[in-house]
């Protein structure tokens, strides 16, 4: 019987010819991720073990970037555990704020993890790597613990859900939608325990933003890890950001999958999560008269340069509504320096947004950008769940960056064709 | 190994983000975490929670963020067993990995009411309801689980097997 891409990248990892579906297995890890707000408990666990060094300096990466440049005091005592961990284990991969970015934005920027490679994180959005073709998920900070240490982690080899995605999606049309299409359609435990892997023609019309994007919000349909196979944009983004070593395993073509879905990506309209599930998708001509008091574009799901670029073709020329705070977050240091020389900013300032330092910030209700009470927010970010951004009677729509920035312009949830 | 308490019971995608609110994860502190757990879909649960209490769940309970503060939370507040239709992958390691006990039993999560009192038995995975007087069957935990759990938890396992 033959295998998917990520049974084979697991079997690889487990120094096993053949793994299946259920199979419990201990893996090798290439690359372990930790927080601002997961690696203190991991720390704390893996000071239990009573062993004195990681498994490997190289392998490990900590990112201060969801409360980070500090919000509070306690979140400043967070980071600095962090940091001095980071110092006293020599942890090569630790990125101060004026290097760091938001994690799952920043790791494949700095090459950190390359096609075939398995990661864990303690962060669900860990699954973003599989972009690359990479068995990525996430884990929670006794597993980062553990895995310092030893440098392995257990698995269950999950059943496998695979997408035929076919066809070029329309104008307006990016990954943002088409996950978002998929999560409404297959609902927010579709791919429980599953991973999903995404195959078909209509993969060669998305950029690697687009399959980061994807990627990351596959566990928003429960699923263990999203993988897209590799293809000559894969290389290309690799060959730009790493010199590591990489290699691509492609699916048998007897490899078994429980579901499969074929989308027709030019039939997929713009999407909008209503609260306070993201399952809850109406497509843009369906939402109805919704007014909002804000808007976030950024996050680990579209804070990259495509998305502010998308923004900024939208925004040009045009002013953000008066009752409307628009605040934009690039999602690492060369993303946010790029903008900034591609004259975006100008763009961003002149409609009346705002642009902040990278962080995640308003994504998980931390700071830059709460709601109060009964106001509602536009976001490009990944959760809208009850009190996500905020005050639990505030509510969160997720969109792609052309929905939030044409809404932001609009006063109201809008598509780009509406403005 | 047995837990007895009473039912507290919630629905379908209860997501890591209303077991433990972002805005408190400036700590990690059990106790600290413990004073806010459910308190944005329900205030008075901190209050209302006894040792061993159970939570009953419906499908896709955990869903969301990895936050181990979450099992960690429930762990602090008391609560003896978490029982649901089914777990988000995250939140059933961590919960694992920590020490909460978790039972993924559909029939029970369906049929125990609020307020029921609840006898869960670990080794074979039965559910008692006392109150309605109904036995249920809860998957087990498969062997190489329990090997983590009888040592108790990830960190002493990682511990006797690098010691090996």
């Amino acid at each position: 019987m033959g295998m998917t891409m990520t049974q084979k990248i697991l079997a690889r990892h487990a120094g096993l010819d053949y793994v299946e579906p259920g199979q419990l297995i201990l893996v090798d890890v290439d690359m372990m991720l930790g927080n601002d707000i997961t690696a203190p408990i991991a720390i704390k666990e893996f000071e239990k073990i009573g062993v004195d060094r990681v498994f490997d300096v190289n392998k490990i990466a900590l990112v201060p970037d969801h409360f980070v440049p500090n919000k509070d005091i306690k979140s400043a005592e967070q980071a600095k555990m962090m940091r001095d961990f980071a110092k006293k284990m020599g942890i090569v991969n630790y990125f101060e704020v004026g290097q760091m970015g938001v994690e799952h934005a920043l790791l494949p920027e700095k090459g950190l993890v390359v096609p075939g490679d398995v990661v864990i994180g303690a962060d669900s959005h860990t699954c973003t790597y599989g972009a690359l073709g990479a068995f990525s998920t996430g884990v929670g900070s006794t597993d980062l613990a553990a895995g310092m240490a030893s440098g392995k982690a257990w698995f269950k080899v999950p059943e496998a859900i695979i997408f035929v995605l076919k066809n070029k999606p329309g104008k307006w049309v990016s990954g943002k939608d088409i996950i978002l299409h998929i999560i409404g359609l297959i609902g927010v435990d579709g791919a429980l325990y599953k991973s999903m892997e995404f195959t078909g023609d209509g993969i060669s019309y998305l950029s690697m933003d687009d399959r980061f994007t994807i990627a990351n919000m596959a566990i928003e349909a429960g699923g263990k890890n999203g993988i897209f196979p590799v293809d000559e944009k894969t290389i290309e983004y690799v060959k730009a950001h790493s010199t590591k070593p990489y290699e691509v395993f492609e699916a048998d073509e007897d490899a078994v999958y429980s579901k499969v879905y074929e989308i027709d990506l030019s039939e997929v309209k713009p999407t909008v999560s209503f609260p306070h599930l993201p399952e809850n998708t109406r497509t843009i001509d369906e939402v109805g008269d919704i007014r909002i008091d804000q808007v976030v574009i950024g996050s680990c799901t579209n804070g990259r340069m495509e998305d502010l670029r998308i923004a900024a073709s939208i925004l040009k020329g045009r002013k953000v509504h008066p009752d409307v705070r628009c605040i934009i977050i690039p999602a690492t240091q060369e993303i946010w320096k790029q903008a900034m020389q591609e004259g975006l900013f100008d763009i961003f300032i002149d409609a009346g947004a705002v642009v902040s330092t990278p962080t995640c910030g308003p994504c998980l209700g931390g700071y830059m950008g709460i709601l109060a009470k009964g106001e509602r927010a536009v976001s490009t970010t990944n959760r809208n769940f009850v009190g996500r951004m905020g005050h639990t009677e505030s509510e969160v729509y997720l969109a792609s960056p052309a929905v939030a920035a044409a809404s932001a312009v609009a006063g109201k949830i809008a598509g780009p064709d509406e403005i | 190994m047995k837990n007895e308490g009473k039912a507290i019971k919630y629905g379908h995608n209860i997501d890591t983000d209303v077991i433990i609110p972002a805005r408190h994860l400036n700590t990690s502190d059990p106790e600290e975490l413990a004073k806010h757990c459910m308190e944005d879909i329900d205030k008075d649960f901190a209050a209302k929670v006894r040792k061993n209490d159970v939570i009953v769940a419906g499908k896709n309970f955990g869903c969301g963020s990895s936050r181990e503060h979450a099992p960690i939370a429930i762990k602090a507040s008391g609560i003896g067993c978490v029982i649901a239709e089914s777990f988000a992958r995250i939140f059933y390691r961590n919960a694992i990995n920590i020490g909460l006990p978790i039972i993924e039993c559909p029939e029970a999560a369906m049929d125990i009411q609020d307020g029921d009192q609840i006898i869960v038995d670990f080794e074979t995975g039965e559910i008692t309801n006392v109150t309605r007087q109904k036995t249920y069957k809860g998957n087990a935990f498969p062997g190489f689980i329990q090997e983590i759990m009888a040592a108790d938890g990830l960190i002493n396992y990682v511990k006797k097997t690098l010691n090996q």
